[in-house]
């Protein structure tokens, strides 16, 4: 089936709005019980929201001290030891607390079955069990820090790790291994309900580019992690019985411990990453009022990533003695894995090119995602060449690349998922004003932080030393600073997105005029999201002719809606416009 | 009867049954695909190790009771064909002959663990363990030797193995050929006793899950439509079975004909 278009686009007959729902799968049951025992994807989806929040505050505090204390050169507020353990607890909260989990279990628990039109995952209770593994691995890690704290850095090097260290590696690194398996429980379950359960009509080439990019990211959990739960297994062993296979004095190999753990944490970022991408690709055709420039390209570069990206972990390790051949043979393949990336930034503008865009705040996190993720990955291949990572391994060049993928790429993609889905998770709409302005807060902030330690590490200050010479202070003064405004960029959405739960305006069904099928149910949607199966007609971006994917019209988009807003259906370049965008439907 | 069970056994979210079983049953071989990985970590690691210390990885594999880890072999070769007779038991609806092939296979793969058990006491006893007991009983070995140095034959006390490798050492500095390192003996024994101890763990959940299916027989819950329960615990247990078959050459003949020692 497809949608039979005339020679001119037109504009399909708009639906009414449905009447918002008396019982919703928020109201549907009431009482603690209700969420602790729920098998509803979408108050997983929840209960996974409010528990990240929760880490990503804790992270962001470690993360707040750890820069705090760099305004000295010689630690403004804490011993050396203390500060190794901060900025570990910052790294291992972030990685396996936040980042790992973040996309998937929220927002790919929630709108992963709604986009394909099912009515839960495949497997409910698997679901259910991954948050609370999840909650048990973070306990375990909890227990670590509480205690102490970890010494060693989130990697966990041995022997240090097994042999040395004095701090608590046990239950951090055993709580690493039992998050782990929350993240295989919702990478098999996503896989599955992709594959067995997509409503009639959903075919692959009408699939979300958001699906797809949650499917690629549930291959790399379902074949990395698993490698890196036996790598921690026998760390712990080591670390309890006081031999393993990574002591030296057996004639283990601590390089090897590096090979294993690389070859699940370099996927892992992007376990990080390729979900982001995924929602980009969501909220840039909406907020441009476009179809996707290269559908397949954007959706086969997801697939690109999670295969070559297996294939390049030892770039970690160019200065930890391996053969000279294999790191020239890495570097190669290190520079092909940005290829696919790269092939996503170029559709994405090329997406933005000639777009009606509006600037609500998912768009802007959107835009500053393309810019502080394309900065990010232009400078991996700075450190994906081999000669200048001689010079830049270990520097605060190295922190800076990552968190601009990471936190410019990663979080702010959240943080756009997070306020383009919110009307129809809550139902409520929040503070136009304060978002963007947040949106904005965050952006400079960010800039700020991180643009300073590309200096800092190019000049050569290490990663993971409290002290620094002298001159380096103005730089990390900068830093400093510009996190402050960062942090309070993300403070500002746990206001008004709070404040939107009891005082937002209600939500229409489809808010952002989007063409996917989770805004074809009102907001919020009922326990089993759909009253009848839908049936898809078309693909996912049909934003030229203005019609969603049941093939019926969309609603006039957000803005003053008059013929000169060139978002609106009667504007210049909308569907019924005088000038609308040429486009052939797909799928 | 099948009306009747069909909306007991049909969850709400799905369509149809077919659409279950294929999800369950997708599920599950993701699921080994991910089992799978697990233990190529630690194959990986084996194989790097192996290459690096032929000679240390046969001495100790040889000093390993090679016939129990063969009567292991057979009892799970054996558990693989009863539980795929508890399938088709399912499929006719069979339910007696579904609980006692459920039962026999548990009874085999129990066997297992109790050779298996049989074999860490063995092992234990002997102080075949790294760390302490390994260091303190070779060293009691090399002293014996040292006693009765130009006695034929060994009568002391000393366990086999540690007699062995102190013979094998004595008057040899580690950069001779024929030396055995005792740090490398101790590194494959930690692959000894991790592999076999997560593969023991997995044997367990295995004989868990069979219990349960037992239960759930007995109880009628698994009529001839919901087959796919047993078929999936059964996916889990031939992989279970396979992962042996891959560590019983691994552990217990990489020295074979190398060494005419051991039991």
């Amino acid at each position: 089936m497809s949608i039979i278009v005339a020679d001119e686009p037109r504009v399909g007959p708009v639906p009414p709005e449905p009447a918002p729902l008396k019982t919703n799968y928020l109201n549907a049951r009431s009482g603690i019980l209700s969420w602790l025992l729920t098998v509803d994807h979408k108050r997983i989806g929840i209960l996974y929201l409010v528990s990240l929040t929760a880490f990503f505050v804790v992270g962001g505090l470690a993360a707040g001290l750890v820069r705090i204390n760099l305004l000295s050169p010689t630690g403004a507020i804490m011993t050396e030891d203390q500060y190794n353990r901060m900025f570990t607890a910052h790294g291992v909260v972030m990685l396996f607390l936040f980042l790992i989990p973040s996309i998937p279990a929220v927002f790919g628990n929630f709108f992963v079955p709604m986009m394909i039109g099912a009515k839960d995952l495949a497997f409910p209770k698997l679901n259910l069990a991954s948050w609370y593994v999840y909650m048990i691995g973070a306990g375990f890690m909890v227990w670590s820090v509480l205690a102490g704290g970890i010494d060693t850095g989130w990697t966990l090097y041995p022997p240090y790790s097994s042999r040395y260290s004095q701090s608590n590696v046990f239950p951090g690194a055993f709580g690493a291994f039992i998050t782990g398996f929350s993240s295989i429980m919702t990478g098999l379950n996503i896989m599955v309900t992709v594959h067995k359960m997509r409503c009639p009509g959903m075919t692959w080439g009408r699939l979300p580019l958001f699906i797809w990019a949650m499917y690629a990211t549930s291959f790399i959990q379902l074949l990395g992690t698993p490698v890196v739960a036996i790598t921690l297994t026998l760390l712990c062993v080591e670390r309890l019985a006081g031999i393993g296979i990574f002591d030296p004095a057996i004639g283990g190999d601590p390089v090897l411990y590096q090979h294993l753990f690389w070859f699940y944490s370099h996927p892992a970022v992007y376990i990080m990453i390729v979900p982001g991408m995924g929602v980009i690709s969501e909220t840039i055709t909406c907020f441009s009022r476009k179809n996707i420039f290269g559908y397949k390209a954007v959706a086969w570069s997801s697939v690109g990533i999670a295969v070559v990206g297996f294939l390049v972990w030892a770039h970690h390790m160019f200065v930890a003695g391996i053969s000279y051949y294999s790191a020239i043979l890495f570097s190669f393949l290190t520079m092909l894995v940005a290829v696919p990336s790269a092939i996503k930034v170029f559709n994405w503008t090329a997406t933005l090119y000639r777009g009606s865009i509006t600037f609500q705040a998912p768009m802007l996190f959107t835009l500053a995602f393309l810019v502080l993720f394309t900065v990010g990955g232009v400078t991996g291949l700075f450190l994906a060449t081999l000669g200048t990572d001689i010079h830049l391994h270990d520097t605060y060049f190295v922190v800076a690349h990552f968190h601009f993928v990471m936190v410019g790429g990663m979080v702010l993609a959240y943080l756009a998922a997070l306020h383009y889905w919110w009307p129809k998770m809550t139902g409520r709409m929040y503070s136009d004003f304060w978002s963007r302005a947040s949106a904005t807060i965050i952006f400079v902030g960010f800039f700020f932080t991180f643009v300073p330690q590309f200096v800092l590490g190019y000049h050569g200050m290490p990663r993971r030393y409290p002290n620094y010479p002298a001159e380096f202070q103005v730089y990390n003064v900068l830093s400093t600073a510009g996190a402050s405004i960062l942090g309070f960029g993300y403070l500002l959405p746990g206001f008004y997105l709070t404040l939107s739960l009891f005082f937002g305006d209600k939500a229409t069904a489809n808010p952002w005029s989007a063409t996917g099928l989770e805004w074809q149910t009102p907001s919020p949607p009922s326990t089993f999201n759909f009253d009848r199966t839908p049936v898809v007609v078309c693909g996912p971006y049909e934003y030229a002719i203005g019609v969603d994917q049941l093939g019926r019209g969309l609603p006039e988009p957000p803005g003053p809606g008059s013929a000169d807003d060139p978002a609106s259906h009667h504007g210049p370049t909308g569907p019924a416009g005088p000038m609308h965008k040429e486009t052939h439907v797909v799928g | 009867m099948s009306a009747n069970h069909h909306g007991e056994v049909l969850k709400h979210h799905f369509d149809n049954l077919e659409q279950q079983h294929a999800a369950e049953r997708l599920g599950m071989w993701f699921f080994l695909v991910t089992e799978v990985l697990f233990f190529s970590g630690l194959f990986v690691a084996y194989t790097v190790y192996r290459n690096w210390y032929p000679a240390e990885f046969a001495f100790a594999s040889s000093h390993l009771i090679l016939w129990i880890a063969g009567v292991n072999t057979g009892l799970l070769i054996t558990s693989s064909l009863t539980m795929t007779l508890a399938i088709r038991s399912a499929q006719l609806g069979d339910r007696r002959a579904l609980i006692r092939h459920l039962l026999a296979t548990f009874v085999l793969g129990a066997g297992f663990l109790g050779f298996k058990a049989l074999e860490y006491y063995t092992d234990i006893n002997e102080r075949f363990v790294p760390g302490v007991m390994f260091r303190t009983e070779l060293a009691k070995a090399e002293e014996e030797l040292a006693a009765s140095h130009g006695a034929a034959g060994h009568h002391g006390t000393a366990q086999h193995w540690a007699a062995d490798l102190a013979k094998n050492n004595a008057g040899k500095s580690y950069t001779d050929p024929g030396y055995i390192s005792p740090g490398r003996v101790q590194l494959f024994l930690c692959f000894y006793y991790i592999m076999t101890g997560i593969h023991g763990i997995h044997i367990l959940v295995g004989l868990g899950c069979i219990l349960w299916l037992v239960q759930q027989a007995a109880a009628g819950k698994i009529p001839r439509e919901n087959y796919s329960t047993v078929e999936v615990v059964s996916l889990y247990w031939h992989l279970v079975d396979m992962i042996w078959l891959f560590l019983m050459p691994l552990l217990y003949l990489a020295g074979a004909g190398t060494h005419a020692a051991g039991h």
